[in-house]
């Protein structure tokens, strides 16, 4: 019985983790059909966020509020890269709607740019940075109109974009000399968020020990998804996004701005990937190549759930962290020790998280010959299944 | 043979011309090393050949070619562990596991023969049976992008864990293992390597070209751009898809064999997730639909991404990000589709003066009414 609550506490904990990252993946897929293969990254910025307010509550005047912390590294995770997200979808994605192929390398591109930005962002770079955009934002407005009408204008518009990009390189390496504004401000190796004194303990229920940053995981996962629900199935901008998501050009006809919409949408995709950041750094030290880790699995989670169903999301998240904890820890030679051999050797051998995770994928893909809409297919006629 | 030297078939074959010029002449200029580099981009372009042809033509992007370059390469490993060892010798790692007799699978490597079929059928097979379970069940787009990245991972990760199978993490080493007699890594060897790929490269090419015209390569276009009215009109697409992907699993292996032993080793960094979507990019910008223009953005965003790499490794992953953005936004089909489609021609038409027309400029200057003209006028005369 103890090994019963233990599985699937710990299948929770995984499982929990894993409906956090792809709640936001679902929500955009869903609606756009959007692989976004940067959502991994967009959870990274969301951990960095977290240690960037850490190290503010560390010491100083607000060195009285650490306790809480992390209750504030939410929101701000949220808007962070919830902000990074809008930026991508209005510059990038906003391009490329209807070519899902096509926004997934674009989203790839993205995701390698974020993450070697985190690598070797330093003052000199962040100031280079920030010249540059402006330099190539403003020098239209500054040079005169003339220029901007004639058939070769496209070409000045690039190179003006191109010569900006110089002249920030130019100055981040001219300050660079400069050793304090040259240290990276993260730089490549993993960071460790610690947690407040209250997350460090463990709830001891007799024969069951459960650490405290898990249980403070599932309830931020339950909090988010009872927010997602609420927001999609009572606001109005909710009712808005599952009109779009249902019939795009009838939603259009009457009258739903489908490109806010959609703007929103991401806004709110990105965002929860931010908090699922945030839960991330209480599981262990994370690093640049964070998003790598969870965007296979957050597609995984997608793709056997069903597009465009929120409890899918769910069902597919914590089955696949039950099951993926019962084959990792081999708990089923505990609950039958009797097992014959051949059989025994079978399970030893998937005993490991990353055989485990073999062993899952695989099923999944023998699962998806049965249901290739997943768990709970969504109905309709089309010739497209 | 007056014919021989006019100028339509003096510029059919100078491209092959220039191609025996460049494989013979190439290893005496270049430096081994550099030598070395090209061979193994070019090999890398056979399995971005590959890629064309499921992205390109059929409109199947597989993020998981990685697994039929790994299990060529991984074939050819495993046979050249085993080539060089006394009778009843273990290859040195199992050593390390304790591993006491040769594992089942790896009993037929040491028979060349088997391993030659091996690279290139074990590859095609494990892509038939994939292709085959996804398409029968018409999983498409990014589903099928999906999935083929799972696969990817499922591969990676039973790889990456197995050391007692296959030394796991650390991969087979091939530089000192004896391919008839002579050592893998020598100058000699690589350069007898180099020859072998272009030869192969160029085979390939010459497959594709021939799968890609005539009926089957109009179904598999007719795949890519309206699957249903195709299966419709009673075509069995999933038997087209299957094929094709079978065949670019095959090249994809032959490809991974081949950058192996130039590269000197094989491990499962082959699967990682990343090279395989870089793939998928090299194929992009050098232009999808384009056959040579898979290669040529193989071999050039390798050598691109190795000089950056020796001059500022930073900067690397930035570059080809933007790449990615600026291509899938700005030239979708990328440089030699922007060639073949009049790109050069648009730039240096913005620096004249806007050509005269008497109506719109929609209607004189579009290039398919201005084809469309052109015959009808070429016809009433």
């Amino acid at each position: 019985m103890d090994l019963l609550y233990d599985t699937l506490f710990n299948g929770l904990a995984i499982g929990s983790v894993l409906v956090l990252a792809a709640l936001g993946l679902a929500v955009v897929f869903g609606l756009m059909g959007v692989i976004n293969m940067a959502h991994g990254e967009l959870m990274m910025l969301g951990a960095y966020t977290t240690f960037v307010v850490q190290n503010l509550f560390k010491d100083g005047p607000l060195e009285a509020l650490f306790p809480i912390y992390i209750l504030i590294a939410i929101p701000v995770a949220f808007v962070v890269s919830g902000l990074a997200g809008l930026l991508l979808e209005k510059t990038v994605i906003r391009r490329l709607y209807g070519r899902p192929l096509e926004t997934l390398l674009a989203t790839w591109g993205v995701s390698l740019i974020l993450q070697q930005f985190v690598r070797s962002v330093s003052s000199a770079f962040a100031i280079g940075l920030v010249v540059a955009v402006a330099l190539g934002l403003l020098l239209p407005r500054f040079t005169p109109a003339v220029l901007w009408q004639r058939r070769w204008s496209p070409l000045l518009g690039i190179g003006t974009w191109v010569g900006s990009g110089l002249v920030g390189v130019a100055l981040a390496s001219a300050l660079g000399e400069v050793r304090a504004l040259d240290q990276p401000w993260f730089s490549a190796r993993n960071i460790d968020v610690t947690a407040p004194q209250w997350l460090r303990g463990a709830v001891d229920l007799g024969a069951l020990n459960m650490p405290t940053a898990r249980l403070f995981i599932i309830a931020l996962t339950a909090v988010a998804l009872a927010g997602v629900i609420w927001f999609l199935q009572k606001s109005v901008w909710g009712m808005r996004i599952r009109a779009v998501t249902q019939n795009r050009s009838m939603s259009d006809c009457l009258g739903i701005p489908t490109e806010t919409v959609d703007a929103l949408t991401f806004l709110v995709g990105s965002g929860l990937a931010g908090v699922a950041g945030v839960a991330v750094t209480l599981l262990g030290s994370v690093g640049p190549n964070l998003g790598g880790n969870y965007i296979v699995d957050c597609f995984m989670v997608v793709v056997l759930g069903g597009v465009g169903k929120l409890v899918g999301t769910v069902v597919a998240a914590l089955g696949i962290g039950v099951l993926s904890y019962i084959v990792g820890s081999g708990s089923l030679l505990l609950v039958w020790p009797a097992m014959p051999p051949a059989l025994n050797e079978l399970v030893t051998f998937f005993a490991t998280t990353s055989m485990a995770k073999v062993l899952v994928f695989a099923l999944i893909v023998v699962f998806l010959q049965f249901r290739p809409a997943g768990l709970f297919p969504q109905k309709g006629r089309l010739v497209e299944a | 043979m007056p014919d021989l030297f006019s100028g339509r078939s003096l510029r059919r074959a100078l491209p092959w011309l220039l191609i025996v010029i460049a494989a013979l002449v190439l290893p005496v200029v270049l430096p081994p090393f550099r030598l070395n580099l090209l061979g193994r981009f070019l090999s890398l372009g056979i399995v971005a050949l590959g890629i064309d042809l499921i992205w390109g033509f059929t409109g199947l992007l597989s993020l998981g070619q990685g697994i039929f370059f790994a299990l060529g390469g991984y074939a050819l490993g495993m046979h050249l562990q085993l080539s060089s060892l006394a009778p009843g010798e273990l290859p040195e790692f199992f050593g390390l596991y304790g591993v006491k007799a040769l594992p089942a699978f790896w009993q037929p490597f040491t028979s060349p023969l088997f391993t030659l079929l091996c690279i290139w059928v074990l590859p095609a097979l494990v892509a038939g049976v994939l292709g085959y379970l996804v398409f029968r069940n018409r999983i498409k787009g990014v589903y099928f992008s999906i999935l083929t990245q799972a696969a990817l991972l499922v591969f990676f990760n039973f790889f990456n864990g197995q050391q007692k199978l296959i030394n796991g993490t650390n991969g087979l080493k091939t530089d000192t293992a004896r391919l008839l007699g002579e050592l893998v890594g020598s100058d000699a060897m690589q350069r007898n390597l180099f020859w072998l790929t272009v030869l192969l490269a160029v085979g390939s090419y010459l497959l594709c070209r021939w799968l890609t015209r005539g009926r089957f390569g109009d179904a598999l276009i007719a795949i890519r751009d309206d699957e249903p009215r195709l299966r419709f009109t009673g075509y069995n697409t999933t038997v087209y898809k299957t094929l094709v992907f079978a065949v670019a699993g095959a090249m994809a292996g032959v490809s991974g064999a081949l950058y192996t032993v130039q590269s000197g080793i094989v491990s499962p960094q082959y699967m990682a997730v990343p090279f395989s979507i870089e793939m998928v990019i090299w194929v992009a910008v050098g232009g999808r639909g384009t056959l040579i223009g898979a290669v040529l953005g193989a071999v050039l965003i390798n050598y691109a991404k190795s000089l950056v790499s020796e001059a500022l490794p930073e900067t690397w992953l930035f570059i080809q990000g933007g790449l990615f953005l600026l291509v899938v936004t700005a030239l979708p089909d990328g440089l030699v589709g922007w060639w073949r489609s009049g790109g050069p021609g648009r730039i240096s038409a913005m620096f004249s003066a806007p050509p005269a027309v008497a109506t719109y400029p929609d209607l004189e200057l579009d290039p398919a009414v201005q084809a469309e003209r052109a015959k009808l006028e070429g016809g009433a005369q």
